[in-house]
């Protein structure tokens, strides 16, 4: 059986480091295309951390390069390790998050490899067809990389992980990495907390907040819903420029792009650029006193009214039932 | 400091945007073509950095021949002049054969600092700047919500999903904006009345020694086999809040089974 690569994509928290949720919806992907290899390129001790869970997911084998080099420099090393794995590998394609270092480092090993890539893709055939949701959600299409070994970027949240234990087979791999790949030095790395709610991109509920949640200290009650609801929260442009909530929450064309089970929009309007985030969410639910909204037009269920009212309300009523 | 900032012409994103059934490359022509609005940050920082340490800012565009208007644009705000790389044979370019093209294109200017926007709103790309700083062998600064510029020294920080991260290279480099990083402004008058006189070159593939077979659709590393338009999604069910609102969205959760 073919073999296909996919990078990991870890996520250190203090000491623990973690998988991101991509990875997992990765290694389930790739089985339609053949074997799946997991690769790690990162800080050392990161494989040992999270080997058993990319077994457990489909990990035939495991390559493990691990390096200050890598660790310290932002992006290029992992091209260098991907490209140098396919040259010795038999692999038939490269599956990589759509992140915006997963996308750098594709386009990087495109150049490196020869090969063609396709950005962003929700889903991908036996065959190679890539399915790609463009232009806000309005238009689907379908292509294939048409030279090399294909890479693809694959949308968090596109694909629902299943377990499918593999042989895990752990393989160090030692990659020189060339003093061109070591030109921009990680000096520092700062996490600003989110509440220790989920990632926005990993999020399986996002409850977002609006220009009508009025102001910063409003968002207190999307907080609320959010976490009754185990969910992340979200917000709409209006909403981060008017400093109501920090950018990096930022739904939409120039923020995130989301595809939760359940999108929550509160006081939001829904304008073209904002569904072009949220629009592949699976169950879309609005509260907003505007009947006619744009945001109704893809809601499942709507509530007309004022958010003030229902919002705690709602909160209540879930932690109750939850209870 | 010399300075280039990568700008392109996309099809606005309030417009209706669909792709070309006769190739299946964007349609251009039934679109409003703007400036790609995250190129503005760029174009501002450009010019901030020219302020505070002199230099040229070059504006760099990729595109058809419609595309002088987002030049002009660009130019108004502040910019010294443009290139223009424009030929029939790109069309349906691939961006791979595009980074090739610009790559090109960089290599005819004298620049310390090549700066671009976080992504298109029409391809969602983050990829150029990468590409780019991979055929150039130069470093790559991405992701910035701040840069400061001491001699050949560039600091950024760089926005990541859980903060930031802070980042370090040398010049000659590329640094890709985010749109939290400044607020671009607003051409003036005068910028408008300036921006008609300033030298604006055009390239054609021919002037940057690239062979046609290299790009275009018949090039291209991927292939659109199909498109559609997404089916609308149905509008649900709507309910006015009478006061029973929560409980009635709650039961919806409930049925929903996320609660
Ligand atoms: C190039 C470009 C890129 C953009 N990128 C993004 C992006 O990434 N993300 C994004 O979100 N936007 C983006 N925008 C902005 C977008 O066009 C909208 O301006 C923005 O989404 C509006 O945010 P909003 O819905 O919160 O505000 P509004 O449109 O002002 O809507 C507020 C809503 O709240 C409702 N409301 C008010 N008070 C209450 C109440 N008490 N109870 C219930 N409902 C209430 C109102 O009825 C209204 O529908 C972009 C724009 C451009 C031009």
């Amino acid at each position: 059986m073919s073999e296909v690569l996919v990078l990991v994509e870890a996520v250190a928290d203090g000491d623990n480091i973690g998988l991101k949720k991509v990875t997992l919806e990765m290694l389930t992907a790739a089985r339609v295309l053949g074997e799946p290899s997991a690769v790690v390129a990162g800080a050392s001790g990161t494989a040992a951390a999270v080997q058993d869970r990319l077994a457990e997911y489909g990990a035939a084998k495991i390559y493990v390069a691990e390096s200050d080099d890598i660790d310290n420099h932002l992006v290029a090393p992992k091209a260098e390790v991907l490209a140098q794995l396919v040259a010795d590998s038999a692999a038939t394609a490269v599956l990589l998050p759509s992140t915006q270092e997963g996308q750098e480092i594709a386009g990087r090993l495109a150049l490196k490899i020869g090969s063609g890539l396709l950005n962003d893709i929700s889903e991908v055939d036996a065959d190679g067809t890539a399915t790609q949701v463009v232009f806000a959600g309005a238009v689907i299409v379908k292509s294939k990389v048409a030279k090399g070994t294909p890479i693809y970027t694959v949308r968090p949240n596109s694909v629902a992980p299943e377990a499918a234990p593999g042989a895990g087979e752990v393989i160090a791999v030692d990659v020189a990495i060339s003093d061109d790949a070591k030109k921009v030095t990680v000096l520092d790395r700062t996490v600003e907390s989110g509440g220790g709610r989920p990632e926005l991109t990993e999020a399986s509920v996002i409850v977002s907040g609006g220009r009508g949640v009025g102001s910063a200290e409003n968002f207190a009650l999307i907080e609320g819903l959010a976490d009754s609801l185990g969910g992340a929260v979200g917000a709409s442009r209006a909403a981060t420029d008017s400093g109501f909530y920090p950018h990096q929450y930022q739904v939409g064309q120039t923020g995130k792009t989301v595809s939760p089970q359940l999108y929550l929009a509160v006081g939001i309007s829904g304008a073209i650029q904002h569904r072009a985030g949220m629009q592949t969410s699976k169950t879309i639910v609005a509260i907003n006193k505007d009947n006619e909204a744009p945001i109704f037009e893809l809601a499942d269920f709507g509530v007309v009214g004022d958010l003030f009212q229902i919002v705690p309300a709602l909160t209540e009523e879930i932690t109750k039932r939850k209870a | 400091m010399n300075i280039v900032v990568l700008v392109k012409q996309v099809p606005d994103s309030g417009s209706e945007r669909t792709l070309d059934s006769s190739d299946n490359t964007v349609a251009r022509a039934s679109a409003d073509n703007v400036i790609n609005e995250m190129d503005e940050y760029a174009i501002e920082e450009a010019l901030k950095v020219k302020e505070a340490h002199g230099g040229e800012v070059t504006i760099l565009t990729m595109g058809p021949e419609s595309a002088t208007d987002t030049i002009r644009k660009a130019l108004s705000m502040g910019a010294d002049k443009a290139i223009h790389v424009t030929d029939p044979a790109l069309h349906g370019s691939c961006v791979i054969a595009t980074s090739a093209v610009l790559a090109k294109a960089l290599g005819t200017l004298e620049w310390d600092l090549v700066l671009s926007g976080a992504q298109s709103t029409d391809g969602g790309l983050t990829m150029m700047p990468a590409l780019l700083a991979e055929r150039l062998g130069v470093a790559h600064l991405s992701g910035a919500r701040k840069l400061a510029v001491d001699g050949s020294k560039l600091t950024v920080e760089r926005q990541t999903d859980g903060g930031y991260w802070t980042i370090e290279g040398q010049t000659p480099a590329i640094v890709s904006t985010w749109d939290t990083m400044n607020e671009p402004r607003y051409p003036s008058f005068k910028g408008i009345m300036a921006a008609k006189s300033k030298p604006v070159t055009t390239l054609s593939l021919a002037d940057l020694g690239v062979d046609e077979s290299e790009v275009g659709l018949a090039a291209a590393t991927s292939t659109v086999l199909e498109f559609a338009s997404r089916p609308p999604k149905g509008a649900g069910q709507q309910v006015k809040d009478e006061g029973d609102g929560a409980t009635k969205l709650a039961d919806f959760l409930a049925s929903k089974k996320f609660v």
